[in-house]
């Protein structure tokens, strides 16, 4: 097609030993056009990266590119000499990677390392290339950019740092900008600053975007076309309001479906069954076959063609094969009513009162402690039985940190944590020992939180030999099997090694560990983060289903808003060691008081991206916990800040139904600003 | 009657606790596994075949006895020499008792100096004296020499030869049975390589010992096959003793380490606060001292406590044995600490992991967590550490023999050939064949345990394996 | 700055101690000065009372630890732990067991030494880094593999042994170098050349192995991979990023290095008859001389601790994340 910036078609990217390839990109078509932004789409595992990768012909070691063809700018990269792609690298296409922190050289001041993208594409040095540099950080909208200039890259925080990578990215003046991942490792009020920055430099230079994603809210927020992807190859691929007005593959539906929200509040979400297929594997019928709801018998067979309808295209035999097309429409969303538990009444199971856990930064010559990290700076926190208080907050707000000094994994400097009526941070070593399984803790890295070394039955009779040691070896098997059971998971699990199971799957080990000991109350520090969507609805839903059974409360650690508003009964926002908002749930979503949480919502990318909604953008980023700003926290970042903000921190203010807020613009002495 | 010296105690103990592991391991995949890439290396199997026949040696080099008296009569039975053998010294007896008078060059039929020499005559001359045991069956050296050495030698292969493919054939039956294939089938699988250990490059090196071990012996009956040294000895026999003192510098260092270096370095990062202080001082003091010239003051120390206490030992083989056993506990001493701050660092690490604070959280004891999380996930250190170091020490012992801060000088050595081999580099014509005996077997050990250490980091260091 | 060099120097202080109570412990507690001065004697003429002689001449008399028969601080000072040991840390090393003067003798003794280390040193790194780079240019090719071949080859052979080869063939064959000796001034430099050579060679098989570690594990980094995505050439990621990383570690650890240069090499000294601290040392040892043996010791493990104290200095210079 005419116009087509990029073009690919028949890639087939390989990766490992040529005798059983791993097929990491199998066969994928697909145009960019100027100008235009196009979003991959897919869960991780995918071959997404690697199609990145492949165009910008930076493989790993271990991977080649089979065949296929790529076509840019009227130029077939495929059959370049090396030389002549390093001109296409950094002058035709660029790429921003996912993990800014690691993709700098930290020895090189970001000055030097924007000028040499300079030089090597426009030819300039010298004071020329200096003062373009800063033009560049500039336009990246970086803060006092000739001091930044001979900065280095661990001196700026992740959304700095990603900011240099756009304005690296943008000295070779590119008519394509790669972006893998460019928001992943960023928080949500960071990422819609830089999403913005992307959608703005876009705009301002005429430049296409190749947006690689796994997140569905970032597509409709920037997206004019997407494909998905799924187990190397594109299945689907359409503009952006046909997709999420009518997504045609299944897998699409799938995901959105598997969302969770305020919409679908603790209703069971539809999760997708079984994994991702090794893609060392040869494949006969449709690779989503056997995930599939709606299969059809042909699917085992055959391999799908595409069928295209009004440009979107998709790779399923439901629409190519005489079986009847399914009737277009929003994906089937139960509308029952949501089962809310009661409020709590009774008192709460665990109460805790001024929390502070400072962590002493130590200099000098004997250690002498020269001031705190006031990570958590005075929490009160209450959760009745069987209810889920979610924690809230940004990277570095302390929310680890509350969950670990409860469990008095880490012993807190003040204030009282109390489970149960007993005072857990002032008990003995032997009697805290007992009272250990009551609470138990869920993380969020499902790789680090099991000793690869053990068997997973293993794992989980862990505790209960800890605790429960006069068990006998045939009731603790019974109970190992009837856990796993109850995770979902078959018994054989505990003869395996946690390396042979998934992400999900080891998700599931690790709560059944918990419950090994029949806890009462379950801290959940961002358990489905490190999870693809459609995982991440089974841990929730089965999070869900467990509470009902057994009346555990949750609290449950977390940044992601559509978790908390789809699980939460309560929820507590944190910022910089303190709690600023907290009430329940409907309470604080729909009618957020603190001008954080109103940014902290309107900064997560909503699906039906067109609703004109306003996004607040917080300016820079959170400050340090060692030297908090005087008054209130908020304020350098606050949109609605006024004189008040600066000289005292607010207090606590009731609004009514469990709901309190800590902001001057509701103190009951101030009046709102003018 | 059998004499168990220190050092034999040792090793075997080294050898049983390696045997108990290799069974431990066996039970655990996460073990098994990189023992199993190790195993498809050819260069690493091909290393470990060299390696175990070093370690054949030593073994048969420590199981030491007293051989009876026999020159007495029948009422002397139940008394014993005082000299001390080992099996090995018994099984080279040929090689072992021929001393000549001086130096000869390997395969030499006369001396290597002029020796003033009384003819039947009468007269006095000086000529090179014909050795009493090198080449001494031939009547005519100059002529039927090499034509001998040449038959010798290649009757030494023939036998060597038979001896490969019965070895073959042996092996290639017990794979068939244990695989439960045809012997036509497991012989071509062997010879392609589809085996799960890489049986050819592993026969191929035995069969290369074999040979060379056959020739050599059927050739060292009748030669001095790499001459004799300044009184007489012969030196392939020195060479061979000498691979005990290697292995056992390279393998009991290890012994005396490892539990100071695992213990003290998973309590320092585990444990933390003064814990860590204590062991961080005691490493950095220890650490601070260059090891030479603490080996040299500790070696030092120990010669004056020997030379004062000589009446305490019983013989001179026991006295170098136990100057032997403080230079590995030394060299342990002295070694320890990279070790030791590796694991801390390591534990530091693993004890802020997710597992590790689940464990806490579940309420289980220090100890319990040390041995079941801590010391399986660093164990691959433990092991690196240890194949990485042999081969260190054992280039160590070959330096500090030779500054004379290593084994007794009446031990043999690599260390000690050097050192006196080096007294007569001034001679002209040079004597060469005590150093070349000593850099043959030297680096054929050093090499094949470094090629060995290379495959086992490989397979075992996690980092290396993600690459 | 100086504060901290000030405030690291004080942490040097008890390990310092640790070291002088260890050797304190190892030559005269373990071992009685009767028994240094024993063996010193050897056993032909030995009485009580030629045992006292000896020990009165080397300043062995005293008590050990307490000297309860003097007065005041003398009970203290008036020992063989002041005299020998706690005099250490002022670097009076006093006379050797031979009756020389052992801070002179060092004094003298280290300039030989050190034209030794240096060479070899800088012209090992040099060597080693551009083969380590060389193979890492060329890495996953067959130079690559018989780079890494060659160099485990090279490591296993013994140090002793280059030096013999060395001695044997420059020296012996050709005739090129002494084969061992030293002179003064601009003498000593055809003494040198092969010492030189020697250390060099035998450092090139670990030195460019380790080098090539190094330098992979920094090319798979993330930056490099974002260097390449600039447009950026082979050699320019390879000589200003990778090279540039990489040279924190090889620096900081030659730098630990820099003042035990010193103390010479035992060995390469030993064998070319160099009058370095590294000879010193083996005639120290060889001749049994305690004092000359211990005053080793301590300077050994201030110069240790020095460099220490350099390597830490020289991260805050050469790696922008450290900061004092």
């Amino acid at each position: 097609m005419p116009g087509a910036l990029l073009s690919v078609s028949g890639l087939v990217t390989h990766l490992g030993s040529p005798v059983r390839p791993v097929k990491a990109v199998d066969g994928v078509d697909f145009e960019i056009h100027e100008g235009e932004t196009f979003a991959l789409l897919g869960e991780s595992g995918c071959g997404k990266s690697i199609t990145a990768l492949s165009l910008m012909r930076l493989l790993p070691a271990s991977g080649r590119i089979v065949s296929g063809s790529i076509r840019f700018d009227a130029q077939e990269l495929l059959g370049l000499s090396e030389a002549r792609m390093r001109a296409v690298r950094g002058g035709g296409m660029t790429m921003i990677f996912q993990e800014p922190m690691t993709s700098l050289n930290p020895v090189l001041s970001i000055g030097r390392q924007i000028a040499e993208a300079l030089r090597a594409h426009q030819g300039e040095t010298g004071a020329a290339a200096s003062a373009h540099v800063q033009e560049l950080l500039q336009a990246v909208r970086m803060p006092d950019p000739a001091k930044r200039a001979g900065e280095y890259p661990h001196q700026l925080s992740g959304g700095m740092k990603q900011r240099v990578m756009i304005a690296m990215a943008l000295a070779g003046r590119p008519k394509l900008l790669i972006a893998d991942e460019p928001t992943t490792a960023l928080d949500v009020t960071v990422q819609s600053q830089v999403l913005d920055l992307i959608r703005q430099l876009q705009r301002q230079r005429g430049m296409a975007v190749l947006l690689i994603t796994h997140d569905l809210g970032v597509v409709a927020e920037m997206a004019d076309r997407l494909v998905v992807m799924y187990a190397g190859e594109i299945v689907e691929c359409a503009g952006r309001k046909q997709f999420f007005r009518d997504p045609r593959h299944p897998y699409s539906r799938a995901l959105l479906d598997s969302l969770p929200g305020l919409g679908n509040r603790k209703q069971p979400l539809r999760a997708i069954g079984g994994f991702v297929p090794s893609l060392q594997d040869e494949f006969i019928g449709c690779r989503f076959f056997p995930r599939c709801e709606r299969a059809l018998s042909v699917c085992e067979r055959q391999a799908p063609v595409w069928f295209t309808e009004a440009g979107h295209r998709v790779l399923c035999h439901l629409y190519t094969d005489e079986a009847e097309r399914p009737a277009a429409g929003t994906p089937g969303a139960a509308t029952a009513t949501p089962v809310e538990s009661e409020a709590g009444t009774g008192p709460p199971l665990l109460e805790v009162r001024r929390l502070e856990v400072h962590f002493p930064i130590q200099a000098g010559l004997l250690k002498r402690t020269v001031g705190h990290v006031r990570a958590v700076d005075g929490v009160d926190l209450d959760i009745p039985a069987a209810r889920t208080l979610a924690l809230v907050g940004e990277s570095g707000c302390g929310k680890t940190t509350v969950g670990k000094s409860i469990l008095q994994l880490i012993t807190p400097t003040e204030g009282s944590v109390r489970f149960d009526g007993v005072r857990l941070n002032t008990l003995p070593r032997s009697q805290l020992r007992r009272r250990r399984a009551e609470l138990q803790i869920i993380f969020q890295d499902p790789y680090s939180s099991m000793n690869p070394r053990m068997l997973v039955g293993d794992i989980i009779a862990e505790g209960i030999s800890a605790l429960i040691p006069d068990e006998t070896r045939q009731r603790r098997r019974q109970r190992i099997e009837n856990l796993l059971n109850e995770v979902g998971l078959p018994a054989d699990s505990a003869q395996r090694y946690p390396h042979e199971f998934s992400g999900g799957q080891r998700q599931r080990i690790c709560i059944a560990r918990a419950l090994a000991v029949e806890p009462k109350l379950i801290i959940c520090d961002e358990p489905t983060s490190a999870l693809d969507v459609s995982v991440q609805a089974q841990i929730l839903n089965l999070l869900q289903a467990l509470q009902q059974q057994l009346s555990i409360s949750y609290l449950f650690i977390t940044h992601n808003m559509s978790v908390v508003s789809y699980l939460a009964d309560d929820i507590a926002v944190m910022y910089l060691g303190r709690i600023v908002e907290q009430g329940p749930v409907n309470e604080v979503l729909l009618r957020p008081r603190h001008p954080y949480t109103e940014a902290l919502l309107s900064a997560v990318p909503v699906l039906d991206g067109d609703a004109g909604r306003e996004v607040i953008r917080l300016q820079g980023d959170a400050p340090s916990p060692s030297s908090p700003p005087p008054g209130c926290y908020f304020h350098p970042r606050c949109p609605r800040r006024f004189e008040a903000c600066g000289e005292r921190y607010p207090a606590r203010t009731e609004i009514g139904d469990g709901h309190h807020v800590h902001c001057h613009l509701h103190a009951d002495s101030t009046s709102a600003c003018d | 009657m059998p004499v168990l010296f220190w050092t034999d105690a040792l090793i075997f103990l080294l050898l049983a606790l390696t045997i108990a592991f290799v069974f431990y391991a066996r039970r655990y995949e996460h073990l098994r596994a990189p023992w199993r890439q190790v195993g498809r290396s050819g260069v690493a199997m091909g290393s470990m075949v060299v390696l175990g026949f070093f370690l054949s040696v030593t073994i048969l080099d420590s199981l030491h006895f007293r051989p009876p008296l026999q020159s007495a009569g029948l009422d002397q039975t139940g008394r014993y020499s005082t000299e001390i053998l080992s099996v090995f010294d018994w099984v080279v007896t040929p090689i072992r008792e021929r001393d000549e008078k001086s130096y000869s060059a390997p395969f030499a039929a006369y001396l290597y100096a002029k020796e003033t020499v009384e003819l039947p005559n009468g007269r006095k001359d000086r000529r090179y004296p014909r050795l009493k045991y090198g080449a001494a069956h031939l009547a005519d050296p100059e002529r039927e020499r090499s034509a001998d050495i040449i038959s010798t030698g290649v009757w030494g292969l023939l036998k060597g030869m038979v001896l490969c493919l019965a070895v073959y054939a042996l092996i290639v039956f017990t794979v068939a049975r244990r695989t439960r294939a045809s012997v036509t089938v497991t012989f071509g699988r062997i010879n392609t390589g589809d085996t799960v250990l890489r049986w050819r490059p592993m026969l191929l090196t035995l069969g290369v010992l074999v040979l060379l071990t056959t020739t050599a012996a059927e050739l060292a009956v009748k030669y001095h096959i790499l001459g004799t040294d300044k009184v007489g000895e012969d030196v392939f026999y020195q060479t061979l003793k000498s691979i005990r003192t290697g292995l056992m510098i390279g393998t009991l260092t290890t012994l005396v380490m490892l539990p100071l270096a695992i213990v003290l370095g998973i309590m320092a990062g585990y444990f933390r606060g003064w814990v860590d202080d204590v062991i961080q001082y005691l490493y950095t003091t220890l650490n601070s001292i260059p090891s030479v010239l603490l080996i040299a003051a500790a070696v030092l120390i120990l010669q004056v406590y020997l030379d004062n206490h000589a009446d305490e030992f019983s013989s001179v083989a026991e006295r170098a044995d136990l100057r032997l056993l403080f230079l590995c506990l030394i060299l342990g001493l002295t070694s320890w600490t990279g070790l030791c701050r590796y694991l801390r660092g390591e534990s530091l690490k693993l004890r802020e992991i997710d597992f590790i604070q689940a464990a806490n959280a579940l309420g289980v004891r220090h100890l319990t967590i040390i041995t079941r999380h801590i010391l399986p996930n660093v164990l691959h250190i433990v092991l690196i550490t240890v194949v990485l170091d042999f081969s260190g020490l054992v280039l160590a012992e070959a330096v500090l023999s030779y500054v004379q801060i290593g084994v007794d000088p009446t031990m043999n050595s690599w260390g000690n050939m050097i050192n006196s081999a080096r007294l007569e580099m001034a001679r002209e014509p040079i004597v060469w064949w005590s150093l070349l005996a000593a850099f043959v077997l030297m680096f054929t050990l050093v090499l094949a345990a470094n090629l060995f250490a290379d495959a086992v980091r490989d397979a075992f260091d996690p980092r290396l394996r993600q690459q | 700055m100086i504060a901290y060099i000030v405030r690291r120097l004080f942490y040097a202080i008890p390990i310092l101690i640790g070291v002088n109570l260890l050797t304190f412990v190892l030559f005269f507690v373990i071992n009685t000065p009767d028994d240094i001065a024993r063996s010193q004697l050897g056993d032909r003429h030995l009485t009580a009372e030629s045992i006292d002689n000896w020990k009165r001449a080397h300043g062995y008399h005293k008590p050990l630890l307490y000297h309860s028969e003097a007065a005041g601080m003398d009970k203290l000072i008036d020992t063989v732990f002041f005299d020998k040991s706690v005099r250490l840390f002022a670097m009076d090393f006093g006379r050797s067991d031979s009756g020389r003067d052992i801070g002179h003798d060092i004094s003298q003794r280290m300039w030989p030494s050190l034209a030794i280390a240096v060479p070899t040193l800088l012209v090992g790194i040099g060597l080693n880094i551009t083969f380590a780079l060389l193979i890492a240019f060329f890495r996953a090719t067959f130079i690559d593999y018989w780079g890494v071949v060659i160099c485990v080859v090279l490591l296993s052979v013994s140090s002793l042994f280059y030096i013999i080869g060395g001695q044997y063939l420059l020296s012996k064959l050709f005739h090129l170098v002494p084969i061992s000796g030293y002179d003064t001034g601009w003498n000593a430099i055809k003494f040198l050349v092969l010492p030189v050579i020697i250390g060099v060679i035998s450092g090139i098989g670990s030195g460019t192995r380790w080098y090539r570690t190094l330098f992979l594990e920094e090319i798979g980094k993330d930056y490099v991979r974002t260097a390449r995505a600039k447009g950026l050439s082979e050699r320019v990621v390879l000589f200003r990023h990778v090279l540039q990383n990489a040279l924190i570690p090889i620096l900081t650890g030659v730098v630990v290095l820099l003042p035990l240069l010193f103390m010479g090499s035992l060995i390469v000294e030993s064998f070319f008859g160099i009058p370095g601290l590294g000879s010193y040392t083996i005639d120290g040892i060889q001749r049994q001389d305690f004092a000359i043996v211990r005053s080793m010791v301590f300077l050994g493990s201030v110069l240790y601790i020095l460099g220490l104290l350099l390597t830490d200095i020289s991260y805050t210079l050469v790696d922008p994340r450290v900061r004092l």
